[in-house]
């Protein structure tokens, strides 16, 4: 049975696209069918952060509005054979999408795919509600960052209230992501700790991904961490997570970098 | 002085936890209700559990919010009285 995730955040900049690359390719890595949707229209990145933005010929509203098929707007990922991406239009604004249009769309999807991960545009306006409107599971993505959290809890309040789950009075699945994490800063008490966000904002941990400067070598070169550098604190940290949304009981840990030979000799890799 | 400065320029965490506390207490109660249909199906739920066996999927809570009105609507479908009453016992 198809399972749709919803990424968001309320709050622009805290990784919702780089989460959706991440745990989307993390699964699709395991075996899994994926397709990561990108609903920010007008502001598309997830084709640039998946490394296909030359690949772009149809897009969401396309298909939405029956310009084109399904099949002819999907990407199919060239590394990962079970991992697509249905890009968001650049040109059209948010209007073009439509309630009905979007599931239809994800009804369609439902029947490829084990996992569709819809990665939503920032802010608490249509654009965010229709990226959620339809999931069944949501990953609220927070930086232990003060206007982060107060914008996570008002998406919480939002997943409660104006989701299909949450009209037919069922329960929204959700999980926490807390994401640029710095274990030393946190101790030091400089930084919100794990266990205040969580207390804040009373959902269930998915993972913590640590600040790592893989994650912004992974967006240049145009590839989920994951498949950039696996091996990376914050690349483990995502394959954690993703197995924890299988359902897998996996300790909850922050990875650290470990540095290979080289890296202890020169101090930091180059490239 | 500068030391006391020093340490409690440091520690801004515990500054941050309780500013975000007393603010969503704060904007919950304007913005309000998260989650108040979950938690009322639990309790509801909980309070029928007291006296007979009932099944979560049983009881359907749902709120619609209008501009000058607001209705919650509580849907409880009853088991076989006397079924429900008899697996209570055990």
């Amino acid at each position: 049975m198809a399972k749709i995730l919803v990424v968001t955040s309320g709050k622009g900049g805290v990784g919702k696209t780089t989460s959706t690359a991440s745990l989307g390719a993390a699964l699709a890595q395991s075996g899994q069918r994926v397709v990561v949707v990108d609903f920010d229209v007008g502001l598309r990145n997830l084709d640039l952060v998946m490394g296909a933005e030359r690949r772009v010929v149809f897009d969401l509203i396309n298909v939405v509005q029956g310009d084109a098929k399904l099949a002819q707007a999907l990407i199919r990922d060239k590394r990962v054979d079970t991992l697509s991406l249905l890009p968001a239009s650049q040109t059209r604004d948010k209007d073009a999408l439509t309630e009905e249009g979007v599931a239809k769309v994800l009804a369609e999807l439902r029947e490829k795919f084990d996992w569709i991960i819809c990665d939503s545009p920032a802010g608490i306006e249509k654009g965010a509600t229709l990226a959620m409107y339809n999931a069944d599971a949501a990953v609220v993505v927070t930086n232990p960052e003060v206007s982060s959290v107060r914008d996570s809890d008002r998406i919480i309040g939002l997943l409660d209230s104006k989701t299909k789950r949450a009209e037919k009075g069922e329960r929204m699945e959700k999980h926490l992501l807390l994401t640029r994490y710095d274990t030393a800063r946190a101790a030091r008490g400089e930084m919100l700790k794990t266990d205040d966000v969580l207390e804040i904002l009373s959902i269930p941990l998915l993972g913590i991904i640590p600040e790592s400067e893989e994650v912004l070598r992974a967006s240049n070169i145009g590839a989920p961490i994951t498949l950039s550098n696996p091996a990376s604190a914050a690349g483990r940290a995502y394959f954690d997570a993703a197995k924890r949304l299988r359902g897998e009981d996996i300790p909850m840990t922050v990875p650290v970098e470990r540095r290979g030979l080289m890296g202890k000799l020169f101090g930091r890799r180059v490239a | 002085m500068s030391l006391l400065n020093f340490l409690s320029r440091r520690r801004s965490a515990p500054v941050a936890r309780e500013r975000l506390q007393i603010l969503l207490a704060h904007e919950r109660a304007v913005h309000g209700h998260r989650d108040l249909v979950a938690i009322l199906q639990e309790e509801i739920l909980a309070v029928i559990a007291k006296h007979m066996a009932i099944e979560r999927e049983k009881v359907q809570v749902k709120l619609d919010r209008g501009k000058s009105t607001s209705t919650l609507e509580i849907d409880i479908e009853m088991p076989d009285l006397a079924q429900a009453a008899a697996a209570a016992r055990h």
